[in-house]
């Protein structure tokens, strides 16, 4: 984890009304680093991760994708640096309208050729669909999937392009305890596979634990606290201890 | 008074924001790289799914028009020009209006509904974040396929209007179907169809614009999409009269009238 960071937060400040959700906000993000974000709901972590991409604007602060601030890109210029960031939104965000294959095949149009999505599509498709286990649903549409199935397709549909960075908004909410370990231990396979970097925020510390090594702690609007799990989880301050209490 | 000033306030921001969103439009549909397949796909969803609906009432529509007018015009004297009558009628006003009239239900309700469901499961924001210009991809082809489609099922509705004003002068007199298009279309002019055609194109804009509106900011989870595709219909509903308001005005005023 050296060198410059493939992703960089500084100062990020963002207030929806009187609502101050991110407050002076900063983090950094290396090659090959798997950092956690953990909040209580509503404390800005989705809203953070939305800023990251471009989905919101930012009140104040600089933020550095590749070395590049996103504010100074046009729109042609933040799509094409969005091929490299994959996002796996909370509510999986499948193309009702669409087969899984359709939906898999979607983010191709926009990166690849017309002759490169005619020759290479398939494989690429067979092989993302292969990575989360699912390589039989091709022809299925979203409403016959089940919520961890739908959360796996929305993971290959990320994966198709190969981002070197992955942001995970809470990829295990509404799942059970089995479905979401499954996907944990999906999400840790992608990790080592690809070698990609991410960020995962998630109120699941199981999660949290199997796939990140940095955690940090986003109590009002601040990076509160950052460190790895395991020292975060004997941290003396009550605000860091109380997310921490029920945890075996 | 404060609930007043709330409301234009309201209002105003509406228009504003409905204001940019066309021009916006303007601004992405001249970019390269249009979405054919996808304005194709719209043109069938709005077109063709249309037919049998705006076909079954246009047949209505000339049917029940020419069993009501007949009476009056009997009392007059003026039994002969029924055929004529109806057809100046359903070419220039009834067909074009009502046809939007259905129009705005359908899809102006049902590209509010898509949209703003898709906005609320974050689909919206998937395709933003794979690369893809939702606002073109999404919005350019629906208003599009609308401002085709929509004239031609007008024309398509006249036709068949006529028809079904021929069998109305059939069910208490006795025309042949010669002289019946011919009344017909000899009181008929290229200035009755072309205003009635322009106006049509815009009828057509204004319910894929407004259905697009209403289902891409739509807000508040579930209930959003609700309110989206009713107001959508409401609005389109309103600017369709509106607008042939205007369409008359002007053709009253370049003599088409």
């Amino acid at each position: 984890m050296t060198g410059d960071p493939l992703l960089e937060v500084q100062g990020l400040s963002l207030a929806f009304g009187k609502n101050k959700v991110l407050q002076n906000f900063s983090l950094t993000l290396m090659e090959g680093e798997n950092l956690g974000i953990l909040g209580k709901s509503g404390s800005g972590k989705s809203v953070l991760i939305k800023c990251i991409i471009r989905l919101l604007n930012p009140d104040l602060g600089i933020i550095r994708v590749f070395g590049k601030d996103i504010s100074q890109l046009n729109q042609e210029q933040m799509d094409e640096l969005r091929k490299d960031v994959g996002f796996l939104f909370q509510s999986n965000a499948l193309y009702d309208s669409m087969t899984v294959k359709q939906n898999l095949e979607f983010p191709l149009r926009r990166h690849w050729s017309e002759e490169d999505r005619l020759a290479h599509a398939e494989t690429a498709v067979q092989e993302a669909l292969d990575d989360v286990g699912l390589s039989h649903t091709q022809h299925m549409m979203p409403s016959e999937l089940s919520g961890g199935m739908k959360k796996r397709i929305a993971l290959a549909r990320m994966l198709i392009l190969k981002p070197k960075v992955i942001l995970y908004d809470e990829p295990t909410t509404g799942l059970d305890p089995v479905t979401g370990r499954e996907i944990s231990e999906l999400i840790l396979k992608i990790q080592n596979k690809y070698n990609t970097a991410s960020i995962l925020i998630s109120h699941d510390l199981s999660c949290i634990r199997l796939t990140s090594n940095r955690v940090i702690m986003l109590i009002e609007g601040k990076n509160y606290a950052d460190d790895t799990f395991d020292q975060l989880r004997h941290h003396a301050d009550p605000k860091v201890k109380i997310f921490f209490r029920d945890y075996e | 008074m404060d609930s007043i000033k709330n409301l234009e306030s309201d209002f105003l921001k509406e228009v504003g924001q409905i204001t940019r969103f066309i021009a916006r439009f303007f601004l992405v549909v001249i970019k390269p790289k249009q979405e054919w397949e996808e304005w194709i796909n719209q043109c069938y969803w709005i077109g063709y799914k249309s037919l049998t609906l705006v076909s079954v009432t246009a047949f209505i529509m000339g049917l029940v028009l020419t069993i009501q007018s007949r009476p009056t015009l009997v009392e007059f004297g003026a039994a002969s020009l029924l055929p004529a009558m109806v057809s100046v009628s359903l070419v220039r006003e009834i067909t074009p209006v009502i046809t939007s009239l259905i129009c705005a239900g359908k899809i102006a309700s049902g590209i509010g509904a898509e949209l703003g469901s898709m906005r609320v499961t974050e689909q919206i924001d998937a395709m933003e974040v794979s690369g893809t210009n939702p606002f073109k991809y999404l919005i350019v082809t629906r208003v599009l396929a609308s401002t085709v489609m929509v004239p031609i099922l007008s024309l398509l509705a006249i036709a068949i209007s006529l028809y079904g004003g021929f069998l109305g002068t059939n069910i208490r007199g006795e025309v042949s179907w010669t002289l019946y298009w011919f009344q017909a279309y000899d009181a008929l002019s290229f200035g009755d169809f072309i205003p009635s055609l322009v106006k049509t194109i815009f009828f057509g804009f204004a319910i894929g614009t407004v259905g697009c509106y209403k289902g891409y900011t739509s807000q508040k989870g579930t209930e959003g999409v609700g309110k989206s595709a009713t107001t959508a219909v409401v609005v389109a509903s309103l600017l369709v009269f509106v607008l042939d308001l205007i369409a008359v005005q002007i053709t009253d005023i370049l003599g088409l009238t």
